[in-house]
């Protein structure tokens, strides 16, 4: 049995950047290419989706929203730094822990949370849930609940760019438990052969569920697509700067015709798996959590600012303010939002109608 | 009209279909190269080239999925398997993936995807390779499926399968591709899902039945005719959408029904078809309602066994003779 304590490489963090020129922070952002208001953007992005996150969480305590409820508290830079980079007309494909990568792609926060309460001004009108965010109009593709499957999705949509000749590029999010599943390997080689412009990303929390990733795999996640001759990288999920440059690269290579890349970008999750979990308990400790927690990205961007003297504690506390103005706002709306009519059961199962019947309950349309 | 097989008239449906619609294309094992494991595809590479013909690696799952993602950003993809036998393998993405995405997403993505192959029972490829799957899909309300039997309806409803703006399983006879039969020439000609065909037309009883059955059912009919029985015998030709007005016709004018399928008893299309009768048509039945179908075990190999596993022409007219009270 090898040592698995070795098979789970993380990148070391360097969020306060090299201390060259003026100050630890102007270092950062010089040495990533992002300029200070960038940098201010990242950091309300995500205070927004920290604020959001846990304005779902105290709706979910109050009953407000029901199901499976899967928060994205402490990986607000895995999102940010690897969405924003993106052009709008760039689709972003994901799993079920996508909240605040759907308000990153430009899904409006008002009908995120609607959809988490499930009403009928949410992204799906209350029929997907937290799960099944899905806004075609700024190509965010779902929200997908089966670990894995959403990969080869990713793959497909790659295949419609290639086959319109056109020059977008796909994000397929997925976790770390992904990578064991066939679909993942299905679709890293058919993307590999068909050099498809598509980055799969691995948003590495270390745990699937309440497994350790390591005590589940044979091979660090970046190895997992050289069988295929993917190239891979790793990244400090954690750092936003550091992401944001890292994707900013990359999609640019896969948009000149790179084909596909891979991405271990390695975060944490500060909360349980979904909120049904615990935090920590059986599969991770109390203490690893909290220590982890000092990687939080929000705080090392924040010092990073604060150090370049592009942002002070007011300009802070200003922005917080927003953040949770439009998040409590965000609640406001799915709250006064009406359910779906009872009549909402039956559309949308079929796209087309025909000849013949097509439900077989005796309470189908029309009877 | 041409005469032709129900494999070339499968040919001809994806060749007119993708010269109709260039977002229309083929992938799946050996279609390109290799003209098709069952030469469906012959020819549709050197005529469309290989990014509309497009040889799969063995994934099942992985290029099912990757057909949903393209139908999802509007491509209407055509996904071949090679038997749907080996298709349980790509069923989360048939089911959770395209049957489920237009709802999740509240009407966001039609899935125009149609997942086709040959299905149902061969010759001695025992339990892997001979089964019918129509029902696995059937069950699932956003997936359409059909069962064509006949060369003509092949071609008809490949093309209503491939404009269909829903995942369409698409279920060919693996026995029917050297069937012969007389198709319109016309590019237009296209069957619309949901309707079904009444093959034969008597008053005695009501054989009802869908795919390659189609043919047991008829030569059953034949042999009923020498006995002075005449019956009607009803291709439901799509499972779903259902046809349930010429259903509720064929029992009203005959009360009695025998329902012969390829697939097994328990959960079977012939049990949801005898569930609507009674709910339905209850008063004009004059016999309970039989069902043919596959022996309730998984396929043998021995030749004596697999005969005795499948429907056969005798074990229908059995059956009829029974619901006749004869």
């Amino acid at each position: 049995m090898a040592d698995t304590k070795t098979r789970q490489k993380r990148v070391s963090s360097n969020a306060g950047g090299n201390t060259a020129g003026g100050g630890r922070g102007a270092g950062a952002l010089k040495k990533h290419g992002v300029d200070e208001p960038l940098a201010v953007d990242l950091l309300k992005e995500m205070l927004l989706y920290r604020r959001f996150e846990e304005k779902a969480e105290e709706a979910y305590a109050i009953g407000k929203i029901g199901g499976f409820c899967h928060l994205h508290i402490g990986q607000e830079a895995a999102a940010a730094g690897s969405i924003k980079p993106l052009r709008d007309d760039d689709y972003v494909i994901t799993a079920y822990r996508e909240h605040t990568q759907a308000i990153a792609k430009g899904v409006h926060p008002n009908i995120v949370m609607a959809e988490l309460y499930g009403r009928a001004d949410g992204s799906s009108g209350g029929k997907g849930g937290s799960m099944h965010i899905y806004d075609k109009r700024v190509r965010f593709m779902g929200g997908h609940g089966i670990v894995g499957g959403q990969v080869p999705l990713g793959a497909g949509i790659a295949w419609k760019i290639k086959y319109k000749e056109e020059d977008g590029v796909v994000l397929c999010f997925m976790g770390d438990a992904a990578v064991n599943q066939g679909a993942f390997q299905e679709a890293m080689n058919m993307a590999a052969i068909w050099a498809l412009p598509a980055i799969f990303v691995v948003e590495n929390n270390e745990y699937g569920m309440g497994t350790a990733f390591r005590r589940v795999s044979a091979t660090e996640v970046a190895e997992r697509s050289l069988s295929y001759g993917i190239p891979a990288s790793s990244v400090n999920g954690q750092d936003v700067l550091e992401t944001y440059a890292h994707f900013r690269d990359l999609i640019a290579e896969v948009r000149g015709g790179g084909g596909p890349r891979f991405v271990d970008l390695q975060t944490y999750r500060f909360r349980g798996h979904s909120m049904s979990d615990p935090v920590s308990g059986t599969y991770r400790t109390v203490e690893e959590v909290e220590a982890r927690k000092k990687e939080d990205p929000i705080a090392l961007l924040r010092d990073v600012l604060f150090d370049a003297g592009a942002l002070d504690q007011d300009g802070l506390e200003e922005m917080d303010q927003e953040a949770r103005r439009i998040a409590g706002e965000a609640a406001d709306f799915a709250d006064a939002s009406p359910l779906p009519e009872a009549a909402e059961l039956y559309t949308h199962v079929w796209a087309q109608e025909n000849h013949g019947r097509l439900f077989f309950d005796r309470r189908e349309r029309g009877r | 009209m041409a005469v032709m097989t129900y494999r070339e008239a499968l040919n001809a449906a994806m060749r007119e279909e993708m010269e109709r619609d260039p977002d229309v294309f083929l992938m799946g094992e050996e279609v390109a190269e290799y003209d098709g494991a069952y030469k469906v595809s012959k020819g549709l590479l050197e005529a469309f080239g290989d990014k509309r013909v497009v040889d799969s690696p063995i994934s099942e799952l992985g290029f099912a999925g990757l057909g949903v993602g393209a139908a999802m950003a509007g491509l209407r993809p055509v996904i071949e398997f090679m038997t749907f036998n080996f298709a349980f393998l790509a069923i989360d993405q048939v089911i959770n993936g395209a049957a489920k995405m237009y709802y999740m997403s509240a009407g966001q993505f039609p899935m125009p995807i149609v997942f086709r192959g040959p299905t149902g029972a061969a010759l001695q490829l025992s339990a892997q390779h001979s089964q019918a799957v129509e029902t696995y899909y059937s069950h699932a309300p956003g997936c359409k499926v059909v069962t064509p039997g006949t060369a003509a309806d092949a071609k008809g409803l490949l093309k209503a399968a491939i404009r269909d703006d829903d995942p369409v399983a698409f279920m060919e006879g693996e026995l029917l591709y050297n069937l012969k039969g007389e198709v319109p020439d016309d590019d237009d000609f296209v069957i619309p899902l949901g309707v079904a065909d009444l093959k034969r037309q008597g008053s005695d009883i009501s054989i009802i039945t869908h795919g390659k059955m189609i043919h047991v059912a008829l030569q059953a009919a034949g042999k009923l005719e020498k006995e002075g029985i005449e019956a009607d015998v009803l291709d439901l030709r799509t499972i779903r959408p259902l046809d349930v007005d010429a259903i509720l016709a064929t029992v009203a004018r005959t009360n009695r029904v025998v329902y012969v399928e390829e697939g097994w008893p328990y959960a079977g299309t012939g049990a949801q078809i005898a569930s609507l009768i009674q709910e339905e048509a209850f008063d004009h039945l004059d016999a309970p309602i039989l069902r043919v179908t596959q022996a309730d075990v998984p396929m043998p190999y021995a030749k004596n066994l697999e005969a005795l596993a499948k429907p056969t022409t005798d074990r229908v007219v059995e059956a009829c003779n029974r619901v006749l009270y004869r």
